[in-house]
């Protein structure tokens, strides 16, 4: 016994699927969390867009739901990886998890793949299930010109990674894992109505909203979704009066850089009480 | 990387001279020095604030240190990397992580982590949770919890195990079955370092005790000779025309039979005790706080 370990340590790609499938686990085994993540976005998708049901006037009959629902798949989408990555990984520090782990032979980039893993296939669902409740109940259509499908993908990973890192960066931020939670859900309700998620049209917002939204990814991922979702004739809706899509790469690529260069600099293993 | 391994290799597990570290104002460790080889239990002592804490985190890496040298296993903790981290063990205090897992899932992910992990049935059947392999980790009971801590802490087979205040809530009993875990892992060649505030832990585990007080190691030696000197020293007490007299005597026995002698038979109220290593403790904690 006094002689060194021999053999090889695992890879860190290896053990990153290793933590995926606990992380994955941990997530779906935790029920509330699970119905409240998912949830959240679609019940007020499903009583807003039942509410709203008018036809908006020059769009070939595409009703106020419809509109809803062009902007809901992202909220969706920023609802599952923005608040399992602030509340997941506060509550990680809390708990003991992150001192486990440091003092572990686990590379710190395994961890992290874990938890992409784990918002990649979270928000996946949550996109399945946001689209499946609007093509049933509120006349989606899903696209079929492959350009579009494209605008899709692009949108989803971009908005995806950035309000994951702006998530991991809240986790460092908030004093513990209650208060990252209630700090992540309650930003990300401010935003959805400045984003003109909760609020349709987004253009009717007064111009303070606007400019606050616009500041955060959310606001260009629901351009991005309802450019997907919707006909072209809407973009007289939007802010712009187009769909924008190569201010929505730019904004939300800038999120990504910028929210990487905030965790690096506010990551903490440990909690704020036990520095 | 393996050769910087044996390069560094020496022969004692711990190797601590001249440790400070410092918060602000506060020296929580203030010039300690440790030395331990390897194989055994070593206890660690001290009052909350001592410093005991901040020395086994730096000794696992997890805190960095103000000033001194530290050698862990031959390396520097600070430094250290991946290869280090599988051959040491932690069993820190108040984890409630996995809590959606079972045992079984948990162990076995953690053994993922090792180059050459024990077995993971056999793991279980080490810390006596075999059964509860399939049971939910949130569903343990407080001492069930501290075995799954330990069997993380063991599945990667380390060649030093920090245990930081192990049995804390534990039941008489349930504390007697964790010592004989303790034994078996010391038997297999295991270095030891516990933390402990129960001085009847360590005076029935540790080979050595280490008294840490305001940052400093204030004694140190096997639990039987702890304190030196005074250690041996015994108080013969009786009772005299009603009045209590005692005398503190390296050789009790002359003295019993003297007194033996002197009331013709038996003497009213005898008592001779030695000091506990509790009392033995508090004196010297007292002596460090000063």
């Amino acid at each position: 016994m006094n002689e060194p370990t021999p053999g090889a340590l695992p890879g860190p790609l290896a053990l990153g699927l290793r933590r995926a499938a606990v992380e994955l686990k941990g997530f779906f085994r935790e029920k509330d969390t699970v119905l409240f993540t998912f949830s959240l976005p679609i019940v007020i998708m499903v009583i807003l867009a039942s509410v709203f049901t008018q036809v908006i006037p020059d769009t070939g009959g595409i009703t106020v739901s419809q509109l809803f629902v062009g902007g809901m798949i992202a909220g969706g989408i920023a609802s599952t990886s923005f608040i399992t990555l602030g509340a997941g990984i506060a509550s990680d520090r809390e708990d003991g998890t992150l001192r486990r782990l440091r003092g572990a032979p686990l590379p710190p980039v395994s961890y992290f793949l874990g938890k992409v893993v784990l918002v990649l296939v979270a928000s996946l669902a949550e996109l399945a299930i946001v689209l499946a409740v609007g093509v049933v109940a509120f006349d989606l259509t899903l696209p079929t010109e492959p350009g579009r499908w494209w605008t899709l993908a692009w949108v989803f990973v971009l908005g995806v990674t950035a309000c994951s890192l702006a998530g991991i960066a809240l986790s460092s931020l908030a004093r513990s894992a209650r208060s990252a939670s209630a700090l992540s859900t309650l930003a990300l309700i401010v935003l959805m109505f400045a984003s003109g998620v909760y609020f349709v049209p987004v253009s009717a917002l007064p111009e303070p909203l606007i400019t606050l939204g616009s500041l955060f990814p959310l606001k260009w991922m629901a351009q991005g979704t309802r450019s997907v979702f919707l006909p072209d004739t809407l973009t007289q809706l939007e802010v712009a009066g187009a769909w924008e899509h190569g201010r929505i790469a730019l904004v939300l690529g800038a999120w990504c850089i910028g929210g990487l260069i905030l965790c690096l600099t506010t990551f903490r293993w440990r909690g704020r009480r036990e520095a | 990387m393996t050769t910087t391994v044996t390069h560094l290799e020496t022969s004692v597990a711990i190797d601590v001279s001249g440790l400070r570290k410092q918060y602000g104002d506060v020296r929580a460790v203030d010039g300690l020095d440790l030395q331990i080889p390897y194989g055994g239990i070593v206890a660690l002592l001290g009052p909350n604030g001592a410093g005991k804490t901040t020395t086994v985190e730096i000794l696992e890496g997890h805190r960095p240190r103000t000033a001194g040298q530290v050698r862990v296993l031959g390396e520097d903790p600070q430094r250290a990397g991946r290869r280090w981290r599988a051959q040491i063990g932690i069993v820190s205090q108040e984890a409630t992580d996995a809590r959606d897992l079972t045992v079984r899932e948990v162990v076995a992910h953690f053994a993922a982590y090792y180059p050459n992990p024990r077995p993971v049935a056999q793991t279980l059947e080490l810390v006596g949770l075999a059964e509860h392999g399939k049971r939910r980790v949130r569903l343990l009971s407080g001492g069930q919890r501290r075995r799954l801590d330990v069997a993380i802490g063991i599945v990667g087979r380390p060649r030093l195990l920090f245990l930081d205040e192990p049995t804390t809530g534990f039941d008489p009993q349930a504390r007697r079955q964790f010592w004989d875990l303790i034994r078996t892992l010391a038997a297999d060649g295991t270095t030891i370092l516990l933390t402990t505030h129960y001085l009847q832990e360590a005076e029935a585990l540790a080979d050595r005790v280490v008294v840490i007080a305001a940052g400093r190691v204030v004694a140190d030696g096997p639990p039987a000779t702890l304190g030196g000197a005074g250690r041996d020293l015994a108080t013969v007490a009786w009772l005299e025309g009603g009045v209590r007299r005692e005398t503190r005597t390296a050789t009790p026995v002359p003295v019993v039979a003297e007194l033996a002698a002197r009331f013709g038979g038996d003497v009213p109220g005898l008592t001779i005790t030695r000091p506990t290593l509790e009392d033995i403790y508090l004196r010297l904690i007292g002596e460090g706080h000063e």
